[in-house]
């Protein structure tokens, strides 16, 4: 326990401060928003890649539906904010339990399924016959109830909660019987671990995080198409981000994520192409020398990192 | 309109055959996942639209040549990045976004050179070579143009393509099942492990299935452009989602399983076209999970595999 305060006032609290403090230093308060938003996701793909080993190729899948939830709450019930965001997560949430049979699968099996329901769910909120309900293929428009910085000081503390649940992770017993059943699971579940449970649980937890990010993601852009909040990209860049720092670790997915996004707010917006390519080597480079991530470097030459 | 239902979707269902048989064949005999397929078969599909807009090559003959490029390509792309992955703690998962890499390096490098615009190559081109094969093997003329079967007409790039699918199913068999390497690839298949203990070269038996799998997609690729219409340096993520429909509802790791597969979901999807088609694209999906949920394994696969 002692060791978990020790993470939140080393990381937790001084990663708050900056976001909360930069808006007033630097105006570009929509790409900062992006990085907050890129850490949440990250860190819920660290949830349940990183600790137990399962690789969400549709993770995207609870970041729309947290967004869809949201939006529609305000759209067809005029409800607050903070009330659609608590819709948004039940999306989320509710899409997981209908997804929790895919954990039969293992490996390549279960990326590929996962991926799969993202897409279809993508495909039913866009279908043009749904029109009457979300809007179809046709997006959504919340301007009502813009309100930017209300929205930042969300995600804000949406970032402050899901940077708890990965440090809370790394330091109790259910993070660490959620990597031994990674390691093996047969072992784990004869140390009397519920293998089952615990899975099921992290699974909720990395997608109510990213419910909580598509939901406030939502009412920061007000206004958006299907294919902005189910794209790929979303998925792709939280694992690559995730991996370039080192799963398992709470500072890995922060480290990635202001690493490699800011490289790519840096080259990527003016040459896209370019920026693809840079990219793609830095993915398979990264992939073949040094597979735990910038983390495990640190950790090689010395320093413990959390 | 149900025979023809039933034909176009039997024609599609080989195309997708084809599509699928590189990928399954790659991951049956590495466990990992190429998720770079499309974007091979994006670069065939280039090969052909090159050769015939600059040199007016008709696509038949291109197709040996894609194959063999991209069978030779394979060699040392394999010895770069496979060796290397597999010492990995959990290759599987990391060949995700390894592959991932490779696909963003092949569609950034695509669209640099040859920028984001549609192309296409005109229908008549594989027609008429398919009309010219037809009569010589038939004795006597025939006519350019759509092909008749059982009273429907269907394109001839269609036939051609259901015909060069069959013949890449029929070489994936006689390679597995009648060659020396295919039987050393067979037991890789089965245990990697115990294929390493009775001193089969691995990697040489992955590398050639690896370029096999290339060659394959290329082969598709050249039919891309009269079967998926026009295509671009980013069709290549797309395509890779069919084809994996497609080999997950066959059976992950058996390309026999791929034909099956193929054919599965071209008929359905062509049902859904014809009769429900605001809802079609829905389909390989749903058809992905449901066949997942229920066969784990696919509809030929043998054990299941539980964590």
């Amino acid at each position: 326990m002692r060791k978990l305060w020790r993470d939140v006032f080393i990381i937790l609290v001084p990663l708050v401060a900056i976001f909360a403090l930069l808006p007033s230093i630097y105006s570009n308060h929509l790409l900062l928003f992006n990085f907050i938003i890129f850490i949440v996701l990250s860190q819920g793909v660290n949830v349940i890649y990183g600790f137990t080993g399962y690789l969400p190729f549709g993770y995207v899948g609870f970041f729309g539906a947290g967004a869809y939830g949201f939006s529609l709450m305000v759209l067809h019930l005029q409800a607050s904010p903070f009330l659609a965001i608590v819709v948004g997560v039940l999306a989320a949430l509710a899409l997981a339990l209908v997804l929790t049979p895919l954990f039969r699968l293992s490996g390549a099996y279960f990326s590929i399924a996962n991926l799969a329901a993202s897409l279809a769910v993508l495909q039913v909120v866009a279908n043009p016959n749904l029109e009457d309900y979300t809007r179809g293929p046709y997006g959504i428009s919340l301007s009502g109830i813009f309100n930017p910085q209300l929205a930042y000081a969300t995600a804000l503390a949406i970032l402050a909660a899901t940077v708890f649940i990965v440090i809370f992770l790394r330091n109790s017993k259910f993070g660490l019987a959620l990597q031994a059943i990674r390691e093996d699971t047969i072992s784990a579940s004869m140390a009397g671990i519920n293998v089952v449970r615990e899975r099921v649980i992290a699974w909720l937890l990395s997608a109510l995080i990213a419910g909580l990010a598509g939901s406030v993601f939502a009412w920061y852009a007000s206004v958006f198409y299907p294919e902005t909040v189910f794209s790929g990209e979303f998925t792709i860049f939280a694992i690559v981000f995730a991996l370039f720092g080192g799963t398992a670790t709470i500072l890995g997915p922060i480290l990635g994520v202001v690493i490699l996004y800011g490289i790519y707010n840096a080259v990527g917006i003016s040459t896209p192409q370019y920026f693809q390519l840079i990219y793609g080597l830095l993915i398979i480079g990264l992939v073949l020398f040094l597979p735990n991530g910038l983390v495990s470097l640190l950790r090689r030459w010395g320093i413990d990192v959390p | 309109m149900l025979t023809y239902t039933l034909l176009a979707g039997f024609l599609f269902g080989l195309y997708f055959t084809l599509i699928g048989l590189g990928l399954n064949l790659v991951f049956g005999v590495m466990r990992i996942v190429n998720l770079a397929h499309g974007d091979f078969l994006m670069l065939g599909a280039f090969l052909a639209f090159w050769l015939f807009s600059l040199f007016a090559v008709n696509p038949v003959p291109t197709i040996p040549v894609a194959f063999f490029i991209f069978l030779l390509a394979g060699f040392p792309l394999y010895y770069l990045l496979v060796p290397r992955l597999l010492q990995a703690k959990d290759p599987e998962m990391l060949s995700f976004i390894l592959f991932f890499g490779l696909s963003q390096v092949i569609q950034s490098l695509a669209t640099i050179l040859w920028g984001t615009s549609e192309r296409s190559i005109p229908g008549g081109q594989l027609g008429r070579a398919v009309a010219g094969i037809l009569s010589f093997f038939t004795g006597h003329k025939i006519e350019n143009g759509p092909i008749e079967i059982l009273g429907q007409s269907f394109p001839a790039a269609w036939l051609a393509s259901g015909l060069a699918s069959g013949i890449g199913a029929v070489f994936v068999y006689w390679y597995l099942y009648r060659t020396k390497l295919g039987y050393l690839t067979r037991a890789v298949m089965v245990s990697r492990d115990e294929a390493i203990a009775s001193g089969i070269d691995v990697h040489r038996v992955s590398a050639v299935a690896f370029g096999i799998g290339l060659g394959l997609a290329a082969v598709a690729g050249v039919f891309a452009p009269f079967m998926l219409g026009s295509i671009t340096p980013a069709m290549g993520s797309e395509v890779t989602i069919t084809s994996f429909a497609v080999i997950v509802i066959g059976s992950l790791g058996n390309p026999l399983g791929t034909i099956l597969g193929g054919l599965v979901y071209g008929i359905s999807y062509m049902f859904m076209q014809s009769y429900y088609s605001s809802w079609a694209n829905l389909l390989p999906y749903l058809l992905l999970i449901a066949v997942l949920l229920l066969r784990p394994n696919g509809l030929l696969g043998r054990q299941a595999r539980r964590a």
